[in-house]
């Protein structure tokens, strides 16, 4: 019984770190239909920043967090200005590729200038375990699925509520009739990736930390499982996201802890085509009619 | 059906006098065995990258799976050829490959094919990534070491022959009724089957037959290069053959030709820089996509026949 | 009009390629087997993986090579017959794929007309290579391509341009098994081995066939993964008395990390692509205790070994950082090349992979090496202990 609760919270421990990635990707793709492959990479650079601003200026945890998140959104912006902005209205697969050439540039830019070696992340806040009657939990376990939920609560308090959420909303709807009312659409776009790419760069100061090990590299697996993630949610949906994140987490721990864990991934893969079979938008998605 | 016949004896003269002088340049000592490597995995992307083109640029269908049938073929010709070492046997293992990859584009194609844009994208990666652990979890095709010392049945006429072979295929599917139906399918669905067309069924085809081809790849691919491991089969694999279907022009097959050699030679130049190499890809790949959003020739495709006709015309105007 | 147009050109075309093929014929040429070392210097080629998923330890590796070619180079060089000359580096990269590696293998031997080849760093670059090295009659000594078999044609022949610096993975997965049962007296192990390589896949299978106890369980993780939690959960409750994990240290550290963390206490036991000073960097220096890894490279080893001595002394001088194994071997992997040179008193290719095979006694850094018949370097294998992050104790293993 007590391996079962210690499975449910590596579950769910691995569920919210995918969670926090797929959120970026799932706001990202719901606005202008992009997978926007570099989004792993912008977790890379926060996790770099957080590194060197740590070890270099001192730097406590918060203020380290808050830093990434804004060298996060910088470079999520930048990147969308130069790279994604002139095709805003070429084929969406033309985006694609160029979204796969930032994310190479990405990786390979920052090996070729910080070596592809990997290091280690300075633990900042030391980790404590609490034991719950022989479950373990430790506290940046707890900071992390603490920190996917505010953010989710967040994101959706903004796109629901705020004045530029609706913008964000009328935008992913219909660009043109948006900007027909009064919308700015590039600075929504540029909102929409500063905020996407914010979370992005929290996560890699997080799961830096939570980890203990970063490498320029390190966007790309986690990138395409969170992205899996999204699309499972319903990719454009904000729970979606966080329910496909906690869902594959929970898949792929609980099939490693049956004694399966040379087929987690194909697993994760199979549950994603059946669930994409039966709900062919994902969980959350908008099945949209097709009309004539 | 007579002109189609004189344009393909056309190719024909041209593709047989493309091998006379790859043959004649290699006698000469121009072509030493790193250009020929070249030339040959080059030769292979065309393969794998005219088989996409059909499937995302006139079947419009999003795949990202492409990887997973090359491996198939790859691994039927690596155990194969293992025990039949001779060309017979070679052939035998390409058909194989052919045989199974159909039956896994079947099983993966039948469900997911009705699955839209980015749905179809992710579930044909997860497809090709399931295709891949099981071969790294299976002791006949080596596990995650692979397999080496395959003999090398196929050198560069084998794979040039197949080049011309699969690209003959791709291009007469293209021009001929069904190809027409396929391409109706990409431009409208809703359209194509109030005319009758059984978009399914039409979507379905362009998946195996990319497939099949693939898996033609796959086999070449393992016997040219005598060794072969599950990583080379990986995400990104199908991702840098869905790089040459775009730079070069979704549903150009001369695009495919182009950017697959520019591509090529782009990759075994840049090998002179050492740890920048994939710095300038990357950076030469996006500016290509922002300067040149649909492809270097976008939907343009060499045509003999066009030639012909415009000679036809001033032949007129002369007369 | 038209017709006789076509045929005009067909009949050219005919015509020129006829021509082209006789041309062929005639200037079809006799070649000597392999590169001869012509001019000043010695060029060695690096066939490594600088880019892609190998990336951090084809770069420690890259290290490690040039480290040793500027020594040579400062001593004046290598001494072919009598005279002294440079060598000069030519370091490709291979993306880590196969397919690279082996046009890196051509462009090396045919474009830049090598003597020898350093690399690859992963036996499935490695494999990829050998076709295009056989056939140009060039060596390769690879510092780190781990399988019983690559050395190895398919009729059970060596290679006989093939070589590597470290050891194969049956001869390492059975010095853990043999140090588990009598050293740590373990009777029931789990295995946790990376499978997406054939090295720790190759170890885990050597170790399983030469391990006397229980095997109570085996899982696989690949690489990239971070979270090790729910495997290490499930050893949790099965009364392990140890673990075997092979792989490299980027992964194994942070298993080490979870393992210690989810209250794992027993002994953790690796292979040598742990020795790194990495490894207790990632796993956290108090978690790195009880942790034992094989490798050639001890420091027990590297006190009586005046060659290790300075190698290590040197690697810190210039890049500021331990040395670790990785480098070490590639280092070796030079100062091999260097020793077959000198004794063949010929930098020709075909002398250098003569010279390569009888190499005897040759005094690395990574231990006294004898090549042997599979081309398998032969050298002292150690156990270290880890103890709080730093190297406590090593075993030597009979």
């Amino acid at each position: 019984m007590q391996t079962v609760f210690q499975q449910i919270i590596n579950g769910l421990s691995l569920g919210s770190i995918y969670a926090l990635l797929a959120l970026g990707y799932t706001m990202v793709y719901g606005i202008i239909k992009l997978i926007n492959f570099a989004h792993g990479d912008i977790y890379m650079l926060g996790a770099f920043w957080g590194y060197y601003v740590i070890n270099v200026w001192h730097f406590n945890f918060i203020s380290a967090l808050l830093s990434a998140m804004l060298v996060g959104a910088a470079s999520g912006v930048i990147i969308e200005y130069f790279a994604y902005r002139p095709l805003r209205h070429s084929p969406r697969i033309t985006a694609l590729i160029t979204a796969i050439g930032v994310s190479f540039f990405l990786e390979n830019g920052m090996s070729y200038l910080f070596s592809s070696n990997t290091r280690d992340f300075p633990q900042i806040i030391k980790q404590v375990n609490y034991n719950l009657g022989g479950v373990l939990i430790s506290n940046i376990q707890i900071l992390i699925l603490v920190t996917a939920c505010i953010l989710m609560v967040l994101l959706q308090l903004i796109i629901k509520k705020t004045k530029m959420g609706r913008a964000m909303r009328a935008v992913s709807v219909d660009p043109d009739a948006a900007e027909l009312v009064g919308i700015n659409i590039n600075w929504t776009i540029s909102f929409t990736f500063a905020l996407g790419s914010a979370l992005a760069g929290a996560a890699g100061v997080l799961i830096g930390l939570y980890y203990n090990s970063i490498d320029p590299l390190m966007g790309m697996t986690p990138g395409i499982k969170a992205f899996v993630a999204a699309v499972l949610g319903g990719i454009g949906s904000v729970p979606g996201a966080s329910v496909g994140g906690f869902l594959i987490g929970i898949l792929e721990t609980f099939f490693q802890s049956i004694g399966l864990s040379a087929y987690k991934d194909a697993v994760v893969y199979f549950v994603l085509i059946v669930i994409l079979l039966i709900m062919p938008a994902g969980i959350f998605g908008k099945n949209t009619k097709e009309k004539v | 059906m007579k002109t189609n016949f004189k344009y393909n004896i056309i190719w024909f003269i041209i593709m047989v006098a493309g091998f006379y002088l790859m043959n004649t340049l290699i006698l000469v000592g121009v072509i030493n065995t790193f250009i020929e490597n070249m030339l040959v995995t080059i030769g292979i992307n065309i393969i794998l990258a005219t088989g996409l083109n059909l499937i995302i640029g006139f079947a419009g269908q999003f795949s990202l799976g492409h990887a997973g049938f090359m491996a198939i073929g790859a691994y039927a010709t690596a155990i194969i050829t293992q025990t039949a070492t001779t060309p017979v046997g070679f052939y035998l293992s390409v058909f194989a490959g052919i045989v199974v990859s159909i039956i896994a584009a079947l099983i993966v194609g039948i469900p997911t094919l009705r699955l839209r844009g980015d749905y179809l994208a992710i579930a044909t990666m997860g497809a090709a990534e399931i295709i891949r652990i099981i071969i790294n979890n299976m002791k006949i095709t080596g596990g995650a070491a692979g397999i080496f010392n395959i003999p090398q049945l196929a050198s560069w006429p084998t794979v040039y022959i197949m080049v011309c072979v699969t690209t003959i295929i791709i291009v007469n599917f293209i021009h001929s009724r069904g190809g027409r139906a396929v391409t109706s399918v990409r431009e409208d669905e809703i359209a194509a089957e109030a005319m009758g067309i059984n978009i399914f069924k039409w979507k379905l085809a362009a998946f195996v037959l990319g497939a099949a081809t693939a898996a033609v790849a796959g086999s070449l691919h393992a016997s040219f290069l005598q060794t072969i491991s599950p990583n080379d089969f990986g995400i990104m694999e199908s991702i840098s053959i869905l790089i040459i279907v775009v730079l070069g022009g979704v549903g150009s097959i001369t695009g495919t030709f182009v950017a697959a050699i520019v591509l090529g030679v782009l990759d075994t130049v840049l090998q002179d820089f050492g740890a920048l190499r994939m710095v300038i890809y990357a950076v030469a790949l996006v500016l290509i996509m922002i300067f040149k959003p649909s492809g270097i020739l976008g939907t343009w495709e060499f045509s003999i026949k066009r030639i012909f006709n415009r000679f036809k015309r001033k032949e007129r105007v002369e007369q | 009009m038209k017709k006789s147009a076509i045929k005009k050109v067909v009949s050219f075309a005919a015509i020129v390629m006829t021509a082209g093929i006789f041309a062929g014929c005639s200037t079809a040429k006799t070649q000597t087997k392999g590169n001869t070392q012509t001019g000043n210097t010695v060029k060695i080629g690096v066939n490594m993986e600088l880019s892609g998923a190998a990336a951090g330890y084809g770069n420690s590796q890259k290290q490690g090579i040039q480290l040793a070619a500027q020594q040579i180079n400062k001593n004046g060089g290598i001494n072919v017959n009598g005279k002294k000359k440079k060598i000069k580096l030519i370091i490709r990269d291979n993306k880590t794929s196969t397919t690279t590696s082996a046009s890196v293998a051509a462009q090396l031997t045919n474009n830049d007309k090598v003597s020898a080849i350093v690399g690859p760093a992963t036996t499935n670059a490695g494999t990829a290579e050998i076709p295009n090295i056989t056939k140009a009659a060039v060596p390769s000594v690879s510092p780190s391509a781990t399988d019983p078999n690559y050395t190895k044609q398919k009729n059970g022949k060596v290679q006989p341009y093939v070589f590597r610096a470290c050891y194969q993975n049956n001869f390492q997965g059975g010095t853990a098994a043999k140090f588990m049962t009598n050293n740590l007296k373990a009777k029931r192990v789990a295995v946790y081995a990376d499978n997406s390589s054939d090295y720790g896949t190759g170890l885990a299978k050597a170790f399983k066939k030469s391990f006397k106890g229980t095997i109570v369980d085996s899982q696989y993780f690949s690489e990239g993964d971070k979270d090790f939690n729910a495997v290490l959960t499930s050893f949790k409750s099965k009364k392990i008395d140890a673990i075997y994990v092979p792989g490299y240290y980027t992964e194994v550290g942070l298993i080490v990390k979870q393992a210690r963390q989810n209250g794992i206490n027993v002994p953790i036991v690796g292979s040598d692509g742990m020795a790194d000073p990495k490894l207790a960097q990632i796993a956290g220096d108090k978690n790195a205790s009880k942790v034992y890894y094989t490798t050639p490279f001890s420091d027990d080893v590297a006190k009586s070994n005046p060659t290790a001595v300075k190698f290590m002394n040197e690697y810190k001088a210039k890049y500021h950082a331990d040395a670790p194994t990785f480098s070490a071997l590639a280092y070796d992997s030079v100062y091999m090349i260097k020793s077959a040179i000198e004794s063949e008193k010929s930098a020709d290719s075909v002398k250098i992979a003569q010279g390569l095979a009888k190499i005897k006694n040759f005094d690395g850094v990574t231990g006294k090496i004898t090549i042997n018949k599979n081309h398998d370097p032969e050298k002292p294998i150690a156990i270290e202990q880890l103890t709080n992050g730093k190297v406590s104790n090593s075993f030597n293993i009979k």
